[in-house]
């Protein structure tokens, strides 16, 4: 048998054998349940085979005699495995595999076969002896043949016992295996093809092979207690024949078990004979002398030498020593450097045709702070650590890239860990980083201020506080001061309005008007007693009485009042009337000093007298187109010079020396020529919102201030824009002035700083004003936001007035 | 006729510039090729002035190349030779595929070198350019001396650095061009002025070099920067050998070609040697002399000069014609912890000569014994065996008189001593807001007196504290000869109106003191001018600068603003500096005092 059949059988019979160690230890029940597993695991169809199995067992059981039972034996693991080959291929699942399968274990069984068939009753003898041997030698081993070890020593008893009963029976069927193949004819077709016949297959005669009767699991049972042999008994496919496994077909199947070469005359560790050997032979191997020839030199490689040697003289070629010189030397002249810069015209500089070229900014020089020793204060105290550490994800945020640190000595600095990222980091920006070109500004802050001559030689002008005026209770609205500059009369929130003597602050008069006082100016003309008061919708125009001033001009003063100008003189038309009534004085109000009383169709907002005291413009709060008046006093009468609205008006005030109104809306300032009735002019001034206007005493400039702390200078010479802004105010400014004499100029507003600016106007018409800030004062207290209210200059004096939101007035001088 | 209507962007800045992308596309090159190409000719990206109509109108930042740029680089004939070069590693990497090694080392063998000679002369026309350049070149040269041999990095490179920097280093000495030296803790800092350019470069402190992870750094990226400054470098060399009248190829030592094998020998070996070569003179030229005497420095009076500055230009090139001899003439022996490389170069750029122990290094030129050493270098806090005929300084003293531009006194930076500050002589001076170290001030004019060193008057103050055994404020302390001058003033006045006045004399004393005050109060007085307090005058100033500041014009308010923020800061950082300097300053005196009061307790118990 070829050792590769055996091998297959070995795969096939493992299974089953360690089947038997434990069918041998079940009982019987035991055995039946493991059946049943067997038979779990395989198809259905198969247990039908089994069935049919069982029942042509028992049909064939009457068949056969006991004999042939005791002697043909079924291991039922071996049939089942076989059954199973069996089954796949009756299945029609039939691979190439499982048939050669189905003949291995065909030719597993083929010596059995040969004894079964040929040698007929002689091999069955032969057989019968041995196993009659076998029992008497070991018939009490067998009761407990159920580990491996025993069926070791079985195997190997029975080796040395029937041994030479083996090779004589071998010696004695005469036959080669080829001759004991061809026992069944039917050749390499699948067993399944006669499983449903009753023979096997034919013979070298031509007649059939009976199929031997099947049995079932008791007979098996049966002959598995009864028979020794039955654990050596195998079943031939190829006749169905019992065979019983010779002691040399065992010891096969053990070495091929224990992975062994299957041939026992094999030996695995013979010594090794080297066969070819480097050493040289005493004797040559052959017995002839070397021819001449391979004693002369070859004309070929003569002439190849001398083709060469010629080539090496004429210098067509060089040696390898040669080329590699060559070579060195041509690298070294690569690196060999020259004066690159001293051409023959070293001068004639040839610059590249790219734009221009911008050289990477140098790095940084070092500070004290890198140095390995630095000055103490530049090492990190605590603070500075903690920052450090907390920095430690961004580094890059740090003060520096290093930690400063103190080294004793140069022997304790170690090596800085970042040197190469630095570098690298720098190649990386010369070759990466977009350049440009960045003009740096090398100007000194200082010089982006504008250059403005001090404020010590612009004296005088008010620089302290020097007295205050107190009285009021609440707000002070509006301050004024008579032209002599000798009294100043004030209207507040209280209702009342106080008229002060300037130099001692002593109040001389107070007149309670009943309602807020929300205006209050004395005539510009000195040789009158008249005070113009705006209280809730009613202007009333008051004497402040004697005490106050010259009595003789107070008289004079009621003495024109007295009598009213000729009725075609008080002629209005019924547009104005709808909104103005001159009304008459009651006379507790006449006991209070008021002389004239002009109701308005609303509240007033704003009052400014002309220069020569006969007119006033008036501004009534919400009026729309007829938010702007102009009474006229020694006539009694009132004049609406706007038919429209042209947007929200905030006050209105005269050109000091020409019939001309200026008109100050919410945006814009707007100049009429009273006299042509048309609009001259339209300031735009660049606010949200005007608070406040003042006109400079020569009337060509004009101070506008603005809620959105503007304070807007117009030169109306210049253009209809601002001359300049000025941002000195903190918060919404409320009250420009100008000095009448002195070129200064005031503003204030709800932050508490009054500023007193130098505003010089040139009469050469080539020169701008000169604008400068002088002084900022302290206002008064603030009150619910509000600070400063009302602004005034003494007429002739450098001192300041103003109207805080505290109930004083404070003089700043 | 309706004219074409003109493409967007196709000209004005759209047109001027182009992104990497496109240039990429432009010149036919890899992402790899072009770098090294932007490195070797210096072409960089560019800012541009409006950097959407740039970019096309894309949005996000691109790199821009300016289009002349990289029409410039398209006319490079190096393109080809990196094309051919794309082939070649081609052949390589197919050699090595079909394992044919000995064509592959054949290969290896004939690398095509590129020549970049004449890309040097293109960048910089001029020598004045190349040193103008100088700086980057120096300092990653240095750094690439001092690498092994890694990856991605051409093993001779790094050799020829050695050498290049050698030989630069030589160039200096000869020409005593060094101006400023300083340890920083990332390394010494060098400034030397060649031809009116003033070059700095740092070398690295030793064992610098650390290998790198991937992402931190890229060494091809800098082995290509190499391939350029080696080269540069090489003919500023040479140029600076030839203008000094030196051979150029100086002949140091065997170590620094790189064609022999010897180069993987010892990374220290090589160090010393390079060293060694440093304390050689290079070979002159024949029949060039030296010329020792500098030529007298004309300085014409011109009109728009005014006199002090070119009096300050007088003493500056006083001072410096005093620094290139400074140590001339001095021996310097240097012990075997100090660093010699920076130390040696120093030594010999200021004409002095320098040696070492010879047997551990080789190089010395005279011993340890020799008598005539003027100073020892040590950087050890205590030595053995001393000679009295020379100085034992610690390092820093010489880097500190180098700066200092005179042979500073050793009193503070003998062996042992704790080392003043070292101040960086980098700072300019001239600049508003700069904080001054009180070290520096000291140096700067000799009247001043730092704060913390005023060790004597300190020494008297205890002394005399001490022996009143409380505290006493500096004021009211007296020595015992101030109190005999006193006392002697004190008896001389009294001596003087006792024997002028007699007793009668004294009523008539008494009425005339009565008629002079009833005199003076109805004299006329003469008048008294107001003086105007200087600081309300400040205030007032103050105020009314801050009003003006307010008619900043509005274009420049913000300018105006971050200037002032600026200043601010400034100030502030000089003002922390004054304080942590006062509170230190502060905490060591007490700590003087402290131990010396312990001492002299310690005395006291001991006498007792």
């Amino acid at each position: 048998m070829p050792p590769f059949r055996v091998g297959l059988l070995k795969r096939k019979l493992k299974h089953p054998i360690d089947e038997s160690k434990d069918a041998g230890t079940c009982s019987p029940r035991d055995f039946s349940g493991n059946s049943d597993n067997d038979d779990e695991d395989f198809l259905n169809g198969e247990i039908q085979d089994n069935k049919e199995d069982a029942t042509d067992s028992e049909n064939e059981a009457g068949i056969n005699s006991d004999t042939e039972q005791d002697k043909v034996l079924f291991e039922d693991e071996v049939d089942s495995v076989l059954g199973d080959i069996d089954h796949q291929s009756s299945s029609g699942e039939s691979s190439e595999l499982t048939d050669s399968e189905g003949d291995d274990s065909e030719g597993v069984s083929s010596e059995s076969d040969e004894k079964n068939s040929n040698s007929g009753a002689e091999s069955a003898r032969n057989r019968q002896t041995s196993n009659h041997q076998k029992n008497a030698a070991k018939s009490n081993l067998f009761q407990n043949k159920n580990s491996i070890h025993v069926l070791a020593t079985q195997i190997s008893e029975a080796a040395i016992t029937t041994k030479p009963v083996q090779q004589r029976d071998e010696y004695e069927s005469g036959d080669t295996s080829d001759e004991e193949d061809r026992v069944n004819t039917t050749g390499d077709v699948p067993r399944w093809w006669y499983s449903e016949y009753e023979h096997l297959g034919y013979d070298l005669d031509g007649r059939r092979i009976a199929r031997p009767p099947t049995r079932d699991h008791i007979d098996e049972f049966l002959r598995k207690c009864e028979d020794p042999e039955f654990w050596r008994t195998v079943k031939d496919p190829s006749t169905g024949q019992d065979v019983i496994l010779s002691k040399d077909d065992l010891k096969l199947i053990e070495r091929i078990r224990n992975g062994n070469v299957p041939s026992e005359t094999h030996d695995e560790y013979e010594p090794w004979t080297e066969w070819f050997t480097r050493e040289v032979l005493a004797t040559p191997v052959r017995a002839f002398p070397e021819s001449k020839r391979s004693f002369l030199p070859s004309r070929s490689e003569q002439l190849q030498v001398s083709r060469i040697v010629h080539a090496l003289r004429m210098g067509w070629t060089k040696t390898r020593r040669q080329l590699a010189s060559e070579r060195r030397a041509r690298s070294r002249s690569q690196r060999a450097f020259y004066d690159l810069w001293g051409g023959p015209d070293p001068d004639a500089v040839q610059r590249r045709a790219t734009p221009r070229h911008l050289p990477a900014p140098r790095r940084p020089l070092p500070s004290h702070a890198e140095s390995y020793n630095p000055p103490p204060e530049y090492l990190l105290d605590k603070r500075e650590m903690k920052e450090w550490e907390k920095l430690k994800e961004t580094p890059w945020k740090r003060k520096y890239t290093f930690l400063p640190t103190q080294h004793g000595s140069l022997r304790e600095v170690s090596a800085y860990p970042r040197f190469i990222r630095e570098r690298f980091l720098r190649c990386l920006d010369l070759y990466l980083a977009p350049r440009a070109i960045k003009m740096r500004l090398t100007i000194d802050a200082q010089d982006l201020v504008p250059k403005l001559p001090s404020p010590r030689d612009l004296q005088p002008f008010p620089t302290a506080e020097a007295l205050r005026f107190e009285g009021h209770e609440g707000l002070v609205r509006s301050i004024d001061l008579d032209p002599s500059g000798q009294y100043l009369v004030s209207g507040g929130e209280d209702g009342t309005l106080r008229v002060w003597e300037t130099s001692t602050g002593r109040c001389l008069r107070t007149v309670s008007l009943g309602e807020p006082v929300t205006r209050a100016l004395w005539t510009p003309v000195s040789g009158l007693s008249l005070l113009a008061a705006a209280v809730g919708p009613e202007l009333l125009l008051l004497n402040p009485g004697a005490g106050i001033g010259a009595h003789r001009v107070a008289e004079r003063t009621d003495r024109l009042l007295e009598e009213p100008p000729p009725a075609h003189d008080v002629q209005m038309d019924e547009r104005t009337r709808s909104c103005v009534q001159w009304q008459d004085v009651t006379t507790a109000r006449v006991a209070l000093g008021v002389r004239l009383q002009v109701h308005h169709f609303k509240p007033l907002a704003h009052v400014s007298w002309h220069a020569r005291g006969d007119y006033l413009a008036v501004t009534v709060r919400d009026g729309g187109a007829r938010s702007v008046c102009v009474h006229q006093v020694s006539r009694r009468r009132s004049q609406l010079p706007f038919r429209t609205a042209k947007g929200l008006v905030q006050c209105a005030a005269f050109h000091p020396h020409e019939p001309r109104l200026f008109v100050a809306t919410q945006r814009a300032v707007r100049v009429y020529d009273l006299v042509k009735q048309e609009l001259v002019r339209k300031l735009m001034t660049g606010a949200q919102w005007v608070s406040s206007l003042a006109v400079h005493p020569g009337g060509d400039n004009l101070l506008v201030g603005s809620y959105d702390r503007k304070c807007i200078w117009f030169d109306l010479e210049l253009s209809g824009k601002p001359y300049q802004t000025l941002r000195l105010h903190g918060g919404a400014v409320r009250a420009v002035t100008f000095h009448r004499r002195y070129p200064l100029f005031a503003s204030g507003g709800d932050d508490q700083n009054i500023v007193v600016s130098h505003g010089m106007v040139y009469n050469d018409l080539l020169q701008n004003p000169l604008l400068v800030p002088l002084k900022q004062l302290r206002g008064p207290e603030k009150r619910d936001d509000l600070c400063v209210l009302d602004l005034r200059f003494h007429p002739t004096q450098p001192w300041l007035f103003a109207a805080g939101a505290d109930g004083s007035v404070r003089l700043y001088s | 006729m309706v004219s074409k209507k003109k493409k967007k962007y196709s000209s004005g800045e759209g047109a001027q510039f182009m992104t990497r992308k496109a240039a990429l596309k432009k010149l036919q090159l890899s992402l790899k090729d072009f770098r090294r190409i932007c490195i070797l000719k210096g072409i960089y990206p560019r800012e541009p002035r409006n950097r959407k109509r740039a970019q096309k109108g894309a949005g996000g930042i691109k790199t821009l190349y300016h289009t002349k740029d990289i029409k410039f680089l398209l006319h490079e004939p190096i393109i080809w030779k990196l094309r051919d070069l794309k082939v070649y590693q081609q052949k390589i990497r197919r050699a090595r595929a079909m394992r044919e090694y000995g064509k592959m080392k054949k290969y290896f063998r004939d690398y095509p070198a590129i020549k970049i000679d004449h890309i040097i002369k293109e960048r910089y026309p001029s020598f004045v350019d190349a040193l103008r350049d100088l700086d980057d070149c120096l300092t990653l040269c240095f750094l690439f001396s001092t690498f092994p041999s890694i990856r991605r990095v051409p093993r001779d490179q790094s050799m020829l650095c050695r050498r290049l920097t050698v030989e630069f280093m030589h160039a200096v000495i000869v020409a005593k061009a060094l101006r400023k030296v300083f340890i920083s803790v990332k390394g010494y800092y060098y400034q030397a002025e060649i031809e009116g350019q003033t070059i700095t470069w740092i070398v690295p402190h030793h064992f610098s070099f650390e290998p790198q992870t991937k992402d931190e750094v890229d060494f091809k990226i800098m082995s290509t920067f190499v391939e350029f400054y080696v080269m540069m470098l090489g003919f500023v060399n040479f140029k600076l050998f030839n203008s000094l009248n030196l051979v150029y190829p100086p002949k140091l030592t065997a170590g620094f070609s790189s064609d022999n094998d010897k180069g993987l020998v010892d990374k220290r070996a090589y160090v010393s040697e390079r060293i060694a070569a440093m304390n050689l003179s290079v070979a002159r030229k024949v029949g060039a002399n030296e010329v020792e005497e500098f030529p007298e420095i004309d300085l014409f009076e011109t009109e728009d000069q005014d006199p002090q500055k070119l009096e300050e230009a007088k003493q500056e090139a006083e001072k410096i014609k005093f620094l290139k001899t400074m140590f001339k003439g001095l021996k310097f022996f240097l012990n075997r912890e100090v660093p010699r490389e920076p130390l040696v170069f120093i030594i010999r750029c200021f004409g002095g000569e320098v040696s070492w122990d010879k047997d551990h290094f080789v190089g010395a030129t005279f011993d340890e014994t020799d008598e005539s050493i003027a100073y020892q270098i040590v950087d050890r806090p205590s030595m053995d065996k001393q000679y009295l005929s020379r100085y034992y300084v610690q390092p820093q003293w010489v880097f500190d008189s180098v700066n200092a531009r005179t042979l500073l006194p050793i009193n503070k930076y003998l062996m042992g001593a704790t080392l003043p500050p070292h101040l960086s002589p980098f700072i300019d001076k001239t600049r508003d807001q700069v904080y001054i170290p009180p070290e520096q001030r000291a140096l700067d004019d000799p009247e001043y007196k730092p704060p913390g060193d005023d060790d004597e008057s300190d020494e008297e103050i205890e002394e005399a504290s001490d022996e009143d055994k409380e505290e006493q404020s500096a004021e009211e302390s007296e020595t015992e000869e101030q109190i005999l001058t006193k006392q002697y003033k004190a008896e001389v006045e009294q001596d003087s109106p006792s024997e002028d006045d007699d007793d009668d004399e004294g009523d008539d004393f008494e009425k005339k003191k009565i008629a002079k005050e009833k005199k003076k109060k109805m004299a006329v007085k003469t008048g008294i001018p107001h003086k105007e307090h200087p600081y309300k005058k400040e205030i007032e100033d103050k105020q009314a600068f801050r009003l003006r500041e307010k008619l900043v014009r509005k274009k420049h308010r913000n300018l105006y603003k971050s200037m002032k923020a600026g200043q601010e800061k400034r100030k502030k950082e000089i003002w922390l500096l004054r304080k942590k300097r006062r509170l230190h300053d502060e905490k060591t005196k007490e700590e003087r005092k402290t131990t010396k009061r312990n001492q002299k307790m310690e005395a006291l118990n001991a006498s007792a």
